[in-house]
């Protein structure tokens, strides 16, 4: 078996003195789409956050083997990690352009696959990005993302609030670039998952439940009822219905660890 | 009518003033979020190094009074770097350390210029065009606020051109948005930091030695009297707003030159009540962005 592209060992995390993410563990293979999954609020945007330094945070972070936990976030990025964050923040007063061009960190930039992938951002190159629609804007997010060589891709919620034309266009665009480098993807949409990811990471009160494969976690219902609240790939998850979510219960099944190594 | 043509362009020339010392203020606080209250010691230095040379070279000569304004804008610029460099990285996040070492600071080199070139203000000489007045409309405007004002639109231009036309005045307007962000894209945004700061001085260096055109002398309290009205100018017009710096520029000095003229020299107080006004109805300025 080839090497992580990303490993993850013994994570810790506070925001505002509140731990987030708790003694968390995994790896992404160095290819496919790895979903990280959980119910509403157990830590997986802060965890992606963590691995780029974002938030104060302690543990292992492994890109191709190298320590970079102790690196500032844009040297991890420089390292080749692209982030397409939860909520597209794009720069709203800024053009489409000027958002692509301040992300091309690579003296030739992929140009040609962002147009191919998202012709309607070539159409509104000139407009500002905080006047462009949600699913508009996380083209922006998105591509801002595929502009550089990276090595592997952190994509929070890609989804989140698009119509679901936009979120099949978003899938598409995922599924096509999952092809060439390998995706830590967190999302609710169990469709979605089901689309795209190959291996799954499920988080609970800010550590790892369950890791194993898309298809067979997604296949046991049983499972997904209890770590996610919802039955298989049927519905998104209840948290992003608003429904309260129940606690998850401990693992008891062989394909569940603990977090903890 | 001559009067009110007068006032205006008036206000329009110490607006001109606000403007470079507030456009500094406002870039560095929408940036790293740092009230700077050390931003009057860049202009006083400047006001101070620039008369010193400008006086010894050519005294009241337009050559001098160039050579002046290059050195204030050089010696801002690099004391403001150093300022950024050597004291403010250390604290950025950390607003009550930020504001004890610049108010400190700022202290502090009101003390040190006055030990130099003591507490009396120094009158200073200008090119004989700039002591004659213009006539327009009846009125008799003196020459040098029209130098003011000229200068205070080129370097509203010149900045407007570096944001709009550079790499990083790209990474700078990010960064005013969403700073983290600009991290995540693999960007070492502190570079820009120092920049901004260099940005500032110069603007302020430079308006030092317009102020003491305009006023006719240089003073250790320069920097500490304009930096009070330029702060005002900054929340009134929206932190991290340089458009927002431009227009309330030119409301407080006009209102402050109609208010003393007319209102019986109530200037000061006029633009603290419409600082409070603005404050009450709109709470992040005029071009600022709302609180989320």
């Amino acid at each position: 078996m080839s090497e992580p592209i990303l490993a993850v060992s013994g994570l810790h995390a506070r925001i505002a003195g509140q731990q987030v993410v708790e003694d968390v563990s995994f790896t992404v293979p160095s290819s496919g789409v790895t979903a990280l999954l959980g119910r509403n609020g157990v830590g997986k945007t802060s965890t992606i956050k963590a691995v780029l330094g974002l938030i104060d945070r302690t543990g292992d972070v492994r890109l191709a083997g190298d320590r970079v936990d102790r690196l500032p976030t844009h040297r991890i990025v420089q390292r080749g990690v692209g982030y397409v964050p939860e909520d597209r923040e794009v720069f709203a007063g800024l053009t489409v352009a000027e958002n692509l061009r301040l992300a091309e960190r690579d003296a030739e930039p992929r140009r040609e696959l962002v147009e191919r992938l998202f012709p309607d951002l070539v159409q509104r190159k000139a407009q500002r990005a905080g006047t462009l629609s949600g699913g508009q804007q996380q083209m922006v997010s998105l591509a801002r993302a595929l502009l550089n060589d990276n090595r592997v891709l952190l994509v929070d919620e890609p989804t989140k609030g698009l119509a679901p034309k936009i979120v099949g266009e978003v899938a598409e665009a995922l599924e096509a670039v999952a092809d060439t480098v390998p995706i830590l993807l967190v999302e609710q949409n169990l469709h979605v998952v089901r689309q795209l990811a190959t291996d799954v990471v499920v988080l609970s009160g800010g550590r790892v439940v369950h890791t194993g494969g898309a298809a067979e976690f997604l296949d046991d219902d049983d499972l997904v009822h209890r770590l996610l609240g919802v039955h298989g790939d049927h519905a998104e998850s209840d948290a992003s219905e608003g429904a309260p979510a129940p606690e998850a219960s401990a693992t008891t099944d062989t394909t569940t660890e603990e977090g903890r190594a | 009518m001559s009067t009110v043509i007068l006032l205006l362009v008036t206000g329009l020339g110490l607006g001109a003033l606000y403007f470079l010392v507030a456009s500094g203020l406002s870039l560095i606080y929408g940036l790293m979020h740092v009230l700077n209250f050390a931003h009057g010691v860049f202009l006083t230095i400047g006001a101070f190094l620039g008369w010193e040379v400008g006086r010894r070279v050519s005294d009241g000569t337009w050559g001098g009074l160039l050579l002046s304004m290059l050195v204030g804008v050089v010696v801002g610029a690099i004391v403001a770097a150093l300022t950024e460099y050597l004291l403010i990285r250390r604290l950025y996040e950390r607003h009550i350390e930020q504001v004890l070492v610049t108010v400190g600071l700022a202290l502090a080199g009101v003390a040190l210029m006055e030990g130099i070139w003591g507490t009396d203000p120094i009158y200073t000489a200008k090119p004989a065009w700039l002591t004659e007045t213009t006539e327009i409309l009846g009125a008799r405007i003196p020459n040098d606020r029209f130098l003011l004002i000229g200068i205070a639109v080129l370097v509203l231009l010149g900045i407007v051109l570096f944001l709009r036309g550079t790499r990083y005045g790209l990474i700078i307007r990010a960064g005013v948005e969403n700073r983290h962000m600009v991290t995540a894209l693999g960007i070492d945004v502190r570079r820009s930091f120092t920049l901004v700061f260099a940005i500032g001085g110069a603007a302020a260096g430079l308006g030092g030695v317009l102020a003491s055109v305009y006023y006719g002398y240089v003073s250790a309290h320069l920097g500490s009297s304009l930096l009070i009205f330029a702060f005002i100018v900054t929340v009134i017009g929206g932190l991290g707003s340089l458009a927002g710096a431009a227009i309330a520029s030119v409301l407080v000095a006009v209102l402050q030159q109609f208010a003393n003229f007319y209102l019986g020299g109530t200037g000061d107080l006029a633009v603290v009540l419409a600082l409070a006004a603005v404050l009450l109805i709109r709470p992040s300025g005029l071009m600022g962005k709302a609180a989320a």
